[in-house]
């Protein structure tokens, strides 16, 4: 059924460009917008392109004046410094890329698991105290993370939790963003599906897994982008003191602050954090797109 | 005869309230199963986020660096804060002009670019979504401005103008008072198409086609009325998020300004609200002063939320 219904999809939107335009459209304000759109886009590209362009400069055309925005001669000598740099740290780069890995996947993990469950019985059952406990989430997500920090530290104190991966995972595990947008894609879900298992003779527990969770693939995607991009570029700098549990942004971070000597490597460090979440959204886009479809807030 | 009424009232009221109290304790018995769902993502929740909140509350009356237990203040921390922090209120200043400018600066090109795209071929909507998006998910990358703006002749901006004779000294950007918080805005705006832009994107193609045709027919006649009449009562829901995603992003503001112009930075010129709960919970370990704060601005976010969305309920009438 599916595949289709895309066939006939494509087919219908190569044509129409000029033809099916809106009645209510005039040509001139259509070039200009588009234009308009072109030139902003251009602006909004032109510091990660020049990001991305400065770390494929060799040393000396860095410090060329004027500056040139493509590299002449472009290398991977900055990238290729920048694995020598963290070679000989006193912690090994594999070893900050572990840490990072393992909170980025446990954590991302975990939320997604725990946050569905929550977010099946919010969309799909009345229970006393549901409404409220949702509305709480949805003020929660303009919490920033500067606000509970401070409480937080002492929670995660007593649990002894200080100075482990726990102290980063686990938090993540409840992030409201995460609830809010499973909950409201899973509200499209059609309820018959759900009940026609239960008729069969399935459980809630198997209903979630068999049932619904498979059929919530685009929002799973949706929240794994989101709670990568969290952990991803947390520091960790707050709740882990110790060198070798430290997430590899902040090794990063640390060369990128070395000073004018480090301007090569600071440049590549910038492309490498900043290209994992980016990826992950190109290649995610369409998914995400589907699920933040159902996204709004109704009053 | 009064009194007889107001009796007759409140047990009446009082009677209804028992009995909905009654169903509602049956309701949870039959849905045991609900909140076992729930239950784990709730503890989690009720521990790293309702109860940091609630702490935070009580703490910011009190004083308290962690390592003697807390002693009780009453309003001691408001009142200096507002009376006699200087910084503090600067930081409260710089925050609402950030907030004030960036906040619906971004919120309206975030919906204006999310519907000028909505009419391309679905393969350049996809790139210019990643074009748009990137900045808000590329990490620290806004660090790459320091370089726009360096403080000499070899930055970029300077260079230009001093090519075009403007100016004749170098202007130091990130230190010079008059100059900070401008540059941290346009830091800001590049940023600020972020989650609440690809709700609007999202939500744009959702909406009913066939309404567009009933207003061709009824004489929409051109985009502008499209977009207030038919568009954007339809975006409702989509437009509370994001707005909601706009106040999170225009109130914590910290991260640009420390990395751009240090924290504390000169003359306290582009210090936040957040930076200023960093300053006093991360550095000088006054806890209780911090949590004051905190609160200050939990408060200001949900009064700002309260008022944005009832702006938004009179869109399209």
């Amino acid at each position: 059924m599916k595949k289709k219904e895309k066939v006939v999809k494509e087919k219908e939107y190569r044509k129409p460009l000029v033809k099916r335009r809106k009645p209510n459209r005039s040509i001139i304000g259509d070039i200009l917008l588009y234009l308009f759109l072109l030139f902003v886009a251009i602006v909004m590209a032109f510091p990660i392109i020049y990001a991305v362009s400065s770390a494929l400069k060799p040393l000396d055309e860095l410090f060329k004046f004027p500056p040139r925005i493509f590299p002449q001669n472009p290398t991977f000598d900055n990238f290729s410094d920048l694995f020598v740099t963290m070679g000989k740290s006193w912690v090994t780069f594999s070893r900050y890329l572990f840490n990072t890995v393992w909170i980025t996947f446990a954590g991302t993990f975990g939320h997604l698991v725990i946050a569905s469950m929550a977010a099946f019985v919010l969309a799909k059952y009345d229970f006393p105290g549901g409404q409220t406990f949702f509305k709480v989430i949805t003020v929660a997500m303009m919490f920033t993370g500067y606000v509970t920090q401070i409480p937080n530290y002492l929670i995660l104190n007593r649990l002894g939790w200080i100075d482990t991966y726990w102290a980063i995972i686990i938090p993540a595990f409840a992030s409201p963003m995460g609830l809010f947008l499973m909950k409201q894609f899973m509200e499209g879900l059609p309820t018959s599906l759900i009940e026609a298992a239960k008729i069969d003779g399935a459980n809630e527990w198997r209903v979630f897994w068999t049932i619904v969770m498979p059929n919530v693939k685009p929002a799973w995607m949706t929240l794994i982008i989101f709670s990568v991009q969290g952990l991803w570029n947390n520091r960790a700098s707050t709740y882990i003191y110790s060198e070798e549990r430290k997430t590899l942004v902040y090794a990063l971070q640390q060369i990128q602050a070395g000073g004018i000597a480090r301007t090569g490597q600071g440049a590549a460090v910038l492309v490498v954090v900043m290209i994992v979440p980016i990826v992950i959204f190109v290649l995610s886009e369409s998914q995400i797109l589907e699920t933040m479809a159902s996204s709004g807030l109704k009053d | 005869m009064r009194e007889d009424g107001m009796r007759e009232f409140f047990s009446k009221y009082f009677k209804l309230r028992k009995r909905e109290a009654a169903i509602m304790v049956k309701k949870a018995k039959v849905s045991k199963m609900c909140y076992a769902f729930l239950a784990p993502y709730a503890i989690l929740f009720a521990m790293f986020f309702v109860y940091p909140v609630v702490a935070s509350i009580y703490y910011s009356f009190t004083y308290y660096n962690i390592l003697q237990p807390p002693r009780f203040l009453g309003l001691q921390n408001y009142v200096s804060l507002i009376l006699e922090d200087d910084v503090f209120l600067t930081s409260v200043k710089n925050t609402l002009m950030i907030a004030v400018i960036t906040g619906p600066l971004g919120y309206i090109m975030s919906f204006l670019f999310a519907w000028l795209i909505n009419e391309l071929p679905r393969w350049v909507r996809s790139i210019a979504v990643i074009v748009f998006y990137a900045p808000s998910i590329a990490g620290n990358c806004y660090v790459i401005f320091s370089v726009f703006f360096r403080g000499d002749a070899y930055g970029y901006v300077n260079a230009a103008l001093q090519n075009l004779g403007i100016i004749d000294t170098p202007i130091l950007w990130f230190m010079n008072p008059q100059y900070m918080l401008p540059v941290c805005m346009l830091v800001i705006l590049w940023m600020s198409l972020g989650t609440g832009f690809l709700s609007f994107v999202a939500g744009l193609q959702g909406v009913d086609k066939s309404q567009f045709e009933a207003g061709y027919m009824d004489g929409v006649k051109n985009r502008w009325q499209e977009l207030w009449y038919i568009t954007l009562p339809n975006m409702k829901p989509m437009l509370m998020f994001g707005a909601v995603m706009s106040i999170t992003q225009a109130f914590g503001v910290a991260d640009v300004t420390i990395a751009l112009c240090g924290n504390p930075s000169t003359d306290y010129a582009a210090s936040t609200i957040v930076t200023h709960l960093i300053d006093y919970g991360s550095q000088r370990f006054e806890m209780g002063y911090a949590c004051a704060i905190a609160t200050i601005l939990f408060l200001m976010m949900i009064l700002c939320n309260k008022l944005i969305q009832n702006l938004l309920r009179r869109v399209g009438t």
